[in-house]
């Protein structure tokens, strides 16, 4: 027995030994040898006849991984970026845009009154399982998402965005998908909807091969089918999923990537450290603080994503003394947006004017921001009856989490709260754990004022107003119980409105409304940064968050 | 000492079920819908609610307990709500990835730690002793944090000598076999990656064992320093042996025991609580696991990852326990 523990000991000893010492040693030596490469390890360790050639496989790095492989079954924007490297939708946007254009679908008609959308498939197309793309896969993937006792709903799957685009079961705006021939599918709608094409090319509506759904039913969410640039090849979770190139791909001498490698990398700086030291290729989400060292290296790029998103500060109406609207403009005058966008987004923002993106069409140039003088405020605050500030502190629920449109939540509160004291308003941070957080704002019982944000789904203006301000949002996404019925009635209509002029007109009317009612102070519009090594080219990044892949390549 | 084996495996029992019984109300209590954590911002209500019945979320707390543990009776883990994949496939791979890195931590951890307390009390009030204390005081106190991210400023960016994040080259991944990449790499007979994956290990492995090996160390020297003054160290040196054979085989073998105790709690402290470190090093291991699954109020997954770091750090203190035995055979069950 003591020979035992002398034994173990011993090999305990020897263990360390090569896994410490020797391994930094002779990782000196190997450095040393070959001073001049500034390469990662990782690339030394690459075959010898690989370095000669240009790189093909791309390392991608983001902050957390994906919850399910099937687009349709997540609202997550880390799924979703998977979604769109293996499934194709009937139309996808432009890269870098949000305007429509032909993907599986080649053709669309829409019958005048808007009820019947006729879409002429793309011949040819394969799904990455070798079998055929047509109308009866594009009937079976939506029977799929709309039939609520579909055989391939599996277990514990819910089609969200199918759901909230096209409204619940009861209440379908499609109301049938038929295929007319191999080639050719008609749907005909309940009412008309107004971003109908817009909502098809969403990445959640990307068709899978209905052979794979059925044979392998719950484990498609895990082994994806498609017809997209890249095939699914290996998912590690919580730290790299694996895909390949399509060699069938219908879009002609794409994907120029041979191999992609989404690697999870939770922590900013860290994501940061690895792409400096080539063991990535490109990262998102880098620390505003970050930018300086990134723009110092010839090595690296800057490549900024198109704002489309916002973050403001929502007023609880439900909550006195928030339901009087000239305490709500008081308080507008009082936040400094402009000194928020400089002290925190390192530039990377824009003050926010309306409720939606100044890049998205309908965004209302015309109008006025409250602007930044504490004295109006001041004034304003008097003329609601609070000559001396709020009798009450006030409870600002502040972001614990950091998101693309608001990456230090509690800094920005703070600045808010130093302008907010200066009128009186005492103000009381708090910033309770996500999932609490949202609970909270959404029962809207606790807070008086908070943080949000949001990122558009697809390129429609009824995808920020609609969702976040209208009173069919509450409880949900409007988070501070505005209700206007004026409003409910030019949003409803233009759902329903085919012109899109008249469209243009409606939602330009809706911010007038809002400006007016100020449920929110807008805050800023960011523009979320991603950093790459110089030589990579051909990233077009997609205001939406999700672009695909296949136009990336290594000089 | 079988019998004490055997009573030991039967105490697990309910220590387990009790373990279950303070999982569950904790999770219970706090706050936040898990339907709208789960589904996120953009799910629609109906499917919230669709979520909640099937989580039972709505049934009374005690029939969700029974429920769960009836379930666990069957070997049943249940399955995570978020994935929808079953949580004993799942969290086999964080498991392993942990086990890895836990294990080149300890070790690393027990070999520095120990012999720098040897060496500090063999010559103790010496510079090598105040500078080893000094050491281990800032071992303890340094957040791993800041102390991850400037390993990888300084070996990866820096020097280039060690790859920063993850477990392997997944530029030419190894397929994966035990999940623990050492072993696969040698089935698969590829050297290049055994030596990269070892390679991966360095950097976490420093972050993660140097508050074990700072308090290793420190109870090895106070440990040491006891025996050293005891009747048989001084026989021993009387004897005429040689210092080094007096301190590492006769005065280490009584002074292990106490320090053999802190070496089991601390790997099963790192086995749940390397959370830190597996996030700066994009480890993906069953901390990281069981923390995102309390941010997104993943129940079942909270429940049985819990439980199953609780089983590995019961069974360690079995193990050390049973080492006492056998390096001091005095020491009896009963």
């Amino acid at each position: 027995m003591k020979r035992w523990t002398s034994v173990f000991l011993a090999l305990t000893m020897v263990m360390v030994f090569t896994l410490t010492g020797c391994g930094s040693k002779s990782d000196g030596k190997q450095a040393s040898e070959t001073p001049k490469t500034t390469d990662s390890t990782e690339k030394k360790e690459d075959p010898k006849p690989e370095e000669k050639k240009t790189q093909d496989t791309l390392v991608f790095g983001r902050g957390g991984d994906s919850v399910a492989l099937d687009p349709a079954i997540v609202t997550d924007g880390e799924s979703l970026k998977i979604g769109h490297q293996v499934f194709d939708s009937l139309l996808e946007y432009k890269e870098g845009e949000t305007e429509v254009q032909p993907a599986l679908a080649e053709s669309w008609e829409v019958s005048p009154d808007g009820l019947k959308y006729t879409f002429k498939l793309r011949q040819g197309v394969k799904f990455h399982d070798g079998t055929d793309f047509n109308a009866e896969a594009v009937v079976f993937n939506f029977q799929r998402w709309s039939d609520p006792k579909s055989e391939f709903k599996f277990e514990g799957d819910s089609f969200d965005y199918y759901d909230s685009m096209f409204g619940p079961d009861g209440s379908r705006v499609i109301k049938d998908v038929k295929a007319v021939d191999t080639n050719t599918v008609e749907f005909t709608l309940a009412q008309p909807q107004a971003p109908f094409l817009q909502n098809i090319a969403m990445t959640c509506f990307g068709i899978g091969s209905p052979a794979a759904i059925k044979e392998k039913k719950e484990n498609f969410k895990s082994e994806p089918v498609g017809t997209g640039p890249f095939v699914f090849k290996e998912w590690k979770r919580n730290d790299s999923i694996t895909l390949e190139k399509n060699p069938n791909y219908w879009k002609q001498g794409l994907p120029k990537l041979n191999k992609v490698i989404v690697r999870s990398i939770p922590d900013n700086s860290a994501r940061f450290n690895a792409l400096q030291n080539g063991e990535i290729d490109i990262m998102e989400d880098l620390n505003p603080d970050d930018l300086s060292v990134l723009e110092s290296k010839s090595d690296l790029q800057k490549i900024n994503r198109p704002s489309f998103n916002i973050a403001y500060l929502g007023f609880n109406l439900k909550k006195k003394p928030f339901d009087n609207v000239k305490v709500r403009e008081a308080l507008s005058h009082a936040v400094n947006k402009q000194g928020i966008v400089d002290a925190f987004f390192a530039g990377q923002a824009k003050p926010a004017v309306n409720p939606m993106p100044p890049t998205l069409w309908g965004h209302n140039d015309s109008i006025q921001d409250y602007d930044y003088n504490l004295d109006t405020a001041k004034k304003l605050l008097a003329e609601a009856g609070y000559p001396n500030g709020l009798p009450d502190p006030v409870t600002f629920y502040a972001m614990p989490v950091s998101r693309p449109y608001m990456p230090d939540g509690k800094k920005v509160a703070e600045a808010i709260q130093a302008d907010f004291e200066k009128i009186g308003v005492k103000v009381n941070i708090q910033s309770p754990e996500w999932a609490t957080y949202l609970d909270d704002t959404k029962a809207g019982a606790k807070d008086d004022i908070y943080m949000m944000g949001w990122t558009g789904d697809n390129g429609d203006p009824d995808n920020f107003i609609y969702t976040l301000l209208d009173k069919d949002s509450i409880p949900g996404n409007n988070r501070s119980f505005y209700v206007n019925e004026d409003l409910h009635k030019i949003l409803i209509e233009a759902q329903k409105e085919v012109s899109q002029d008249k469209r243009v007109e409606l939602y330009k009317k809706s911010q007038e409304i809002i400006k007016k009612d100020i449920p929110w102070i807008p805050l800023v519009h960011t523009t979320p940064i991603l950093a790459a090594k110089a030589n990579l080219k051909g990233y077009v990044p997609s205001p939406t968050g999700t672009e695909a892949y296949s136009n990336i390549y290594f000089e | 000492m079988s019998s004490y084996v055997l009573k030991r495996l039967l105490i697990l029992i309910p220590v387990l079920i009790g373990m279950t019984i303070i999982v569950f109300s904790i999770i219970h209590a706090i706050p936040g819908d898990p339907a709208e954590t789960i589904l996120g911002q953009k799910a629609t209500e109906q499917s919230k609610e669709a979520l909640r019945q099937q989580l039972g979320l709505n049934k009374p707390w005690l029939q969700q307990y029974f429920t769960y543990l009836g379930d666990l009776a069957k070997g049943d883990l249940g399955k995570s709500v978020r994935t929808k994949e079953p949580i004993a496939k799942e969290i086999m791979p964080y498991l392993a990835a942990t086990l890895e890195l836990t294990f080149t931590s300890m070790l690393f951890a027990t070999f520095v730690g120990m012999n720098a307390g040897i060496i500090s009390a063999w010559r103790q009030n010496s510079w090598f002793d105040y500078i080893i204390m000094v050491i281990a005081l800032v071992g303890v106190s340094m957040p791993i944090f800041w102390l991850g991210l400037m390993e990888q400023w300084i070996f990866s960016i820096k020097l280039h000598w060690l790859p920063s994040i993850g477990r392997m080259d997944q530029r030419d991944p190894v397929e994966s076999v035990t999940n623990l990449y050492i072993i696969d790499s040698i089935i698969a007979g590829r050297w290049d990656q055994l030596w990269t994956v070892m390679k991966h290990l360095v950097l976490p492995s420093i972050a993660l064992g140097t508050i074990p090996m700072a308090i290793i160390a420190r109870m090895t020297r106070s440990s040491m320093l006891e025996v050293m003054k005891s009747d048989y160290v001084r026989t021993a040196k009387a004897k005429g042996l040689s210092q080094f054979f007096v301190v590492y085989k006769h005065a280490l073998k009584n002074a292990s025991i106490p320090v053999l105790t802190v070496i089991g709690l601390q790997t099963g402290s790192l086995l749940g609580g390397a959370v830190l470190t597996e996030t700066i090093f994009a480890w993906p291991g069953v901390g990281r696991y069981i923390f995102e699954a309390i941010s997104s109020r993943d129940y079942p997954v909270i429940q049985s990852g819990i439980l199953i770091i609780a089983f590995i750090f019961i069974v360690i203190n079995l193990i050390v326990d049973l080492l006492y035995a056998l390096i001091d055979p005095r020491i009896q069950y009963k």
